[in-house]
């Protein structure tokens, strides 16, 4: 899959979501949520606060179990899996935790040379010379023995990422990638975001509510909304804006602003 | 604050209530009631609207708003128009901003005070959901101590030699302090009593032999509980909140293998020797108080005490230190991983971890004294 240029017409369905229905215990958050993401996807999980967007993306990296429905990476039902096969599924998936979740008693480079010394077979001295690379993809080249709490929030969701990586995932999930970050890091951040889709032919799925962000990386959406309870779009962005049939959708992404007819 | 805000009410010749604001309004000098509008309403009759004269408003803060709120339900009540020309602009404005959302339906939630019944019956049907939980986490770590056992548990030892220095070494200065008090108090205790008999000398078979058996794993336990036990809490809650664990459990390493068992593996080894070195110094906190007011020699002393100690009796509160060690790690550790995702979540969940281990190692001090008993140790 690496190289697979990103298509909409023909794609090949890489994640697909079948009558998913996320609640805790009696409280339903969202139901019947029906989507498939393509290979090669920037797909876009959007919704106001608290529509439950980062918790469909931990549903979908197995940390909720659904209420009810399955989500599918290829063909292998990942929610129905068993430890071994989910844990297989896992390994080829990167995550980008909404505060970095980066392990805050190792130093860079040991977080991201954790998971090479567990799944493969280099020694340390390799180990070594891959988590630099990463970390100079996201360029923090320099900065392997530095701890997390000694350096940015910026730079720790930048670490994050090359942690995500480590493993050259064929899906990437980003939560809230530009929260808390500046304008420029966060435009920055989107880049790095297309440049590895394109580079590692990953598949992204991004959490956010920016619309900068939405409209420069996604070309595919989801777009939950917290009074139906259920997903009330999805497809490409851009498409929304103009053609949604739902005015909501394109209030969200007008910043609720009107519409010039 | 002379000019405070007053209101007078004037009924125009076409039927209107005109309300009339004159003064400072401050919130510091209170919000007049609309239940004097309410009061006019009634009395001048079906009112044909409400309007407002505002000339004589000096200065308005949210006092203004919050009475003219009121008066605005009021008027909707009893469908009366309100005809707010006569506010000041920004009055008007920041009125059709509080009105601007409708109160969207199921948000304003009851407030009610649960009954005694209704707390304890939610209280009970809770425990039996953490007793669960309990017990799903004390076999969650059965299988992980499995792993262990198989050399095949993830966890790195640069973790655990730390966890090793944090809750060994650096424990020995509090550690110190307390049993060499707890020492000197027992003494204190048995002096006064035996004193009478004049049998002083048994003073060091008593501080001897309740250190041994008892006092020093307990202390020890007990130390190490609020020291050790409530640290673990808070590193698991505050991980969990960053997401660490999560971060763990996606990249496939199990937090118990990997934040639990180094955790467990380093009290399980140091809660021994503290416990030695808690006997220890306990026994210098008795002979402290034998030789300075007993006039008992140092050797009289120390001969009591090893005639009256045997090896049962070390190793007997040895092994209950490592017991209790177990139990102040899965304590902590449990309830670091069940804590809530906010900073008051991590406190609470230190608190617990504090409890949990201090109230298990009590029930095993207990259950331990009938077992010892039973077996003649």
């Amino acid at each position: 899959m690496v190289g697979q240029a990103p298509t909409s017409n023909g794609a090949k369905p890489h994640i697909t979501v079948r009558d998913l229905t996320m609640a805790f215990g009696s409280f339903v958050l969202m139901r019947d949520l029906n989507f498939t993401v393509n290979r090669g996807d920037v797909f876009i999980i959007m919704g106001g606060s608290g529509s439950g967007k980062s918790t469909l993306l931990r549903h979908m990296i197995g940390l909720i179990e659904p209420a009810r429905g399955s989500i599918f990476y290829g063909d292998e039902n990942f929610t129905k899996a068993e430890p071994e096969q989910r844990q297989e599924l896992l390994r080829r998936m990167g995550i980008l935790f909404q505060t970095g979740g980066l392990w805050s008693s190792m130093t860079l480079a040991e977080n991201i040379g954790m998971l090479l010394e567990e799944y493969t077979d280099l020694n340390p001295a390799e180990i070594r010379e891959v988590a630099s690379l990463k970390l100079a993809l996201v360029g923090l080249k320099g900065f392997e023995d530095y701890y997390p709490s000694q350096i940015s929030g910026g730079m720790q969701k930048r670490a994050g990422l090359a942690r995500a990586m480590a493993l050259d995932p064929e899906v990437l999930f980003f939560d809230e990638p530009s929260a808390g970050l500046d304008p420029i890091s966060s435009r920055l951040l989107d880049e790095l975001i297309l440049e590895l889709r394109d580079s590692l032919g990953a598949t992204v799925v991004v959490v956010t509510h920016e619309l900068a962000s939405i409209f420069t990386i996604g070309n595919n959406s989801v777009f939950l909304d917290p009074d139906a309870k259920t997903m009330t779009a999805s497809g490409d962005p851009k498409e929304l804006l103009a053609h949604c049939p739902d005015p909501k959708v394109r209030a969200f992404l007008r910043r609720g602003e009107k519409e010039n007819v | 604050m002379s000019d405070q805000g007053r209101l007078s009410f004037i009924q125009a010749q076409d039927g209107t209530l005109v309300i009339r604001l004159v003064g400072a309004w401050s919130l510091r000098a209170g919000i007049p009631s609309a239940a004097d509008v309410q009061g006019q309403v009634a009395s001048t009759g079906i009112s044909r609207g409400v309007a407002f004269d505002a000339r004589e408003l000096t200065s308005w803060d949210s006092s203004v708003l919050t009475f003219l709120v009121e008066v605005s339900e009021l008027c909707l009540q009893r469908g009366i128009p309100m005809n707010r020309e006569g506010l000041p602009v920004g009055v008007q404005k920041l009125l059709a901003l509080a009105e601007a959302v409708p109160e969207r339906k199921g948000a304003r939630r009851e407030v009610t005070e649960a009954s005694f019944l209704e707390r304890v019956g939610t209280d009970t049907l809770g425990l039996a959901g953490s007793a669960k939980e309990m017990l799903a986490f004390l076999g969650d770590m059965t299988v992980t101590f499995s792993v262990l056992l198989r050399m095949k548990a993830h966890y790195r030892a640069s973790d655990l030699f730390l966890l090793i220095q944090q809750c060994g070494a650096q424990a020995l200065p509090i550690v110190t302090l307390i049993s060499f008090l707890v020492g000197v108090i027992l003494a204190f205790v048995g002096a006064v009593q035996l004193k009478q008999f004049g049998a002083q000398i048994y003073v060091a078979d008593l501080v001897g032999i309740a250190m041994m058996r008892e006092m020093g794993a307990m202390m020890t336990g007990i130390i190490m509980a609020g020291r050790t036990g409530a640290a673990f809490a808070a590193q698991l809650g505050t991980m969990k909140v960053t997401q660490e664990v999560d971060a763990l459990t996606t990249a496939g390493f199990s937090p118990l293998e990997f934040l639990v068992l180094p955790r467990v593996m380093a009290l399980i080894l140091m809660m021994p020797l503290l416990c030695l070195y808690a006997d220890f110094v306990g026994v210098i906190g008795g002979a402290v108080i034998g030789v300075g007011m007993l006039d008992l020699s140092w050797t009289t002393y120390f001969h009591e005490t090893a005639n009256a100690i045997s090896l049962t009796d070390i190793s007997g509160g040895v092994f209950k230190a490592s017991v209790y060690g177990v139990l102040i790690a899965l304590s902590g550790c449990l309830r670091g991983l069940q804590c809530g995702n906010s900073s008051s979540a991590v406190g609470d969940a230190a608190t617990s971890a504090v409890v949990t281990g201090i109230v298990a190692i009590v029930m095993a001090c207990g259950i331990f004294a009938v077992v010892f008993y039973i077996l003649g140790i």
